[in-house]
């Protein structure tokens, strides 16, 4: 009885966290304008998706089209900002080392809203015009720390002679980074790449005070127009679906690497 | 071209305020396997970060060739470093990691290929080629460490405690190869270790470094026969250190008898250190040559020798090493070769320390304390003053808010009847002490002073304002 009851438990809860974008998932196999209404199983409105020839507003396309060039974007600059800022964090002793890992480790407990609000001030302040850049530095700096905080571990573990190794072996400063700091960093860095990625792509409330009033539109922003303006595109529907899947995808990729680079540490020890 | 291939000139380096390396002035010559030993922290992984040019000295200056290498970064500097855990890139297999050095200043393809299978073959490492070096054994990645280093023809090759994390088995094979090696190559070896024995086996030259300074430089044979100072002797292999008086040339007093030795110059009737390698006492059955006697404590079989701990007639405790066991209880003749008596002169008779007169005590310098000592009426405050305090007038406490100022025990040396303990205070001075009390390395002690046979001299010259 008691297994049951334990048993049941974790269903409810799994039920309770998925049943939402099953839900999603399962209307996005319909072309009902109403969400909850079945009008009968088609693949409409992925075609639609596909192609961009929406029932709705067209620049739902663009949105997307902008979330993933300022995801890429800005977690490409994070991964290497933050690798960098991890070997000067890893470089540093005692009292400073630990003061400025904690300075790393508060923006990202920072409720986003008072990043955005922040950064909405500051740009204000500086004069700089708000849009595409703005946002994509604020992006830049909510998730550079995810970075540091995934290299970080591989600095711990790596010999603290190679670089210095590389140097004594004839290579410059720059060469000793690239040909041995990063292949070693380089999962760390992968890691951090794909965090950031993430994080960029479903941020709503930096993305919302950061982008100014030209009307840029990422796909959290435009959602919440959209939804305000009476109704959901269809189309987000499937929108979801393919971007739940993509994270799905990624989430079991970088589980199975961290598996795969455990079980290999494993065997060195 | 000199014969001189390093030349260190009064080198100094200290870490946030902590000075590591004095002074240090040394020279290497072009071909010798030199050694750094010493303990741990005692600044010899220090000096040859400088070398390799990790680390920038605060003052003095390395020649190489005569040249002036501060300045000079890592990867301009013709020698290569053997790391300690040897530092091999991970992410390359075997041949990757030899050729790395070679890659780097664009060698021909099939040079850089010639010479990686040479040193490979060299490290009898030639089968191993492709090979990840994670899969490597300890031994196994050494090698590797070492061809890394070698294929680049340097002209000095710094080792760093290359071989401290294999076991002894593995330690001693690659001993000799390295020994080996340097022959073949004829390049110069830098070699760190606080290993004694391994210092011994390998080195030309050894440098015996204590405190961040050079304490003996020689061949194994000086070091181990001639040891300066009681540092020396006791880090170098076993010995019996003693006090001792010089009673005039040839003729030295300890363990209450006088011997026959070779040292002179040392004056008369002054206190001296003296040592004797445990296998240079030997037993006797002819009364004529029988110096004292002893009874044996202790009797331990040890591979090829027996080690007997004995205590003579007058109450020393002496270490002897001999093939024959003797039994324990069993009264022992015993003589020393005037020899195998090594005589050093006493670093230090007693605590000197100097200070403030300030009415009721002396507040020293270094280390800093008070003092309080009798009334000296005539001598005005603020006066500098010279304080000797003997060895034996230092008090240690279990408490160590119970005395003066508090330490640590840092160095003990066992003198045959008592032990001689250097104490490094909580403010980074010295104390030296002798007691019978069984103190270990790194025990917090409180530190006092009994009133007996202290002096107390005027600095004439050096009033305070």
């Amino acid at each position: 009885m008691k297994k049951f009851f334990a048993k049941a438990y974790i269903w409810v809860l799994l039920i309770v966290m998925y049943a939402p974008l099953v839900f999603i998932a399962i209307f996005s196999f319909t072309q009902s304008r109403v969400l909850g209404n079945w009008d009968g199983f088609s693949t409409k409105l992925y075609e639609n998706l596909l192609t961009g020839q929406m029932q709705g507003n067209a620049s739902l396309i663009a949105a997307v089209e902008n979330t993933l060039i300022i995801a890429l974007v800005a977690a490409f600059v994070s991964m290497m900002l933050g690798t960098v800022a991890a070997i000067g964090i890893h470089n540093l002793k005692g009292r400073k080392k630990k003061a400025i890992t904690f300075l790393n480790n508060v923006p990202m407990i920072n409720p986003d809203i008072i990043t955005g609000v922040s950064l909405f001030l500051l740009f204000v302040f500086l004069g700089f015009a708000q849009g595409y850049v703005s946002v994509i530095l604020a992006h830049i700096t909510f998730c550079t720390p995810y970075v540091v905080l995934s290299v970080m571990p591989k600095l711990q573990r790596m010999n603290p002679n190679i670089y210095e190794a590389a140097l004594d072996l004839g290579a410059t400063p720059s060469q000793a980074f690239w040909k041995v700091l990063v292949p070693e960093l380089k999962s760390g860095m992968v890691s951090g790449f794909i965090l950031a990625f993430t994080m960029s792509l479903d941020d709503f409330a930096v993305t919302f005070f950061t982008r100014g009033t030209i009307g840029l539109d990422t796909l959290s922003t435009y959602i919440y127009t959209d939804a305000r303006k009476g109704g959901l595109t269809p189309e987000l529907r499937p929108l979801m679906t393919l971007i739940f899947l993509v994270v799905l995808i990624l989430l079991i990729v970088i589980n199975l690497r961290q598996a795969r680079q455990s079980k290999l540490n494993v065997k060195k020890y | 071209m000199t014969d001189k291939i390093i030349d260190i000139k009064h080198l100094s380096k200290s870490f946030s305020g902590k000075q590591v390396l004095h002074d240090i002035n040394l020279y290497i010559r072009r071909g010798e396997f030199v050694t750094l030993l010493g303990p741990s922290g005692c600044g010899k992984t220090t000096l040859l970060r400088m070398i390799a040019g990790f680390l920038q000295p605060d003052e003095g200056s390395i020649l190489m060739d005569g040249k002036e290498l501060a300045g000079i970064p890592p990867h301009e500097r013709p020698l290569n470093t053997v790391f300690q855990r040897y530092a091999l890139f991970p992410h390359l297999d075997v041949y990757d990691n030899v050729a790395f050095g070679l890659k780097l200043k664009k060698t021909p393809k099939e040079e850089i290929d010639k010479r990686v299978r040479k040193v490979l073959k060299l490290v009898a490492m030639s089968d191993y080629e492709d090979r990840d070096v994670e899969t490597l054994s300890g031994g196994q990645q050494q090698r590797i460490a070492i061809a890394r280093a070698i294929v680049n023809q340097p002209k000095v090759l710094l080792l760093d405690e290359p071989l401290a994390a294999l076991d002894l088995k593995m330690r001693k094979d690659m001993q000799t190869e390295l020994k080996e090696m340097h022959k073949k190559l004829g390049i110069t070896f830098v070699y760190v270790t606080h290993d004694q024995e391994e210092a011994l086996t390998l080195s030309d030259t050894i440098v015996v470094i204590n405190e961040g300074k050079i304490q003996q430089i020689g061949t194994p044979t000086d070091i181990y026969n001639e040891p300066v100072n009681s540092f020396v002797a006791d880090f170098i292999g076993e010995s019996n250190i003693l006090n001792g008086t010089m009673i005039r040339d040839r003729k030295v007093s300890f363990i209450g008898h006088d011997f026959d030795c070779v040292d002179e110059g040392f004056g008369e009737d002054v206190p001296v250190d003296v040592v004797v390698r445990p296998e240079d006492i030997y037993f006797t059955k002819e009364a004529a040559k029988t110096q004292f006697t002893a009874t044996v404590k202790s009797c331990t079989f040890k591979g090829v020798h027996y080690e007997m701990f004995v205590d003579t007639d007058s109450g020393n405790e002496l270490m002897i090493q001999d093939y024959d066991p003797y039994a324990v209880g069993e009264t022992v003749n015993l003589y020393i070769d005037p020899d195998d008596i090594q005589v050093m002169k006493k670093e230090r008779t007693c605590n000197t320390l100097e200070g403030t007169w300030n009415g009721e005590s002396v507040d020293f310098d270094n280390p800093e304390f008070s003092l309080p000592v009798d009334k000296m009426n005539d001598v005005p405050k603020g006066t500098r003053v010279r304080v000797q305090i003997p060895f034996g007038s230092v008090d240690l406490l279990d408490d160590i808010d119970a005395g003066l100022t508090e330490g640590e025990v840092h160095f003990i040396l066992y003198k045959g009847d008592h032990y001689h303990l250097t104490i490094k205070t909580d403010d980074g001075g010295f104390l030296w002490v002798d007691t019978q009390d069984i103190w270990d390395k790194g025990d917090l002690v409180g530190i006092g002073i009994k009133n007996k046979g202290i002096k107390i001299e005027l600095i004439e010259d050096e009033k305070a304002q």
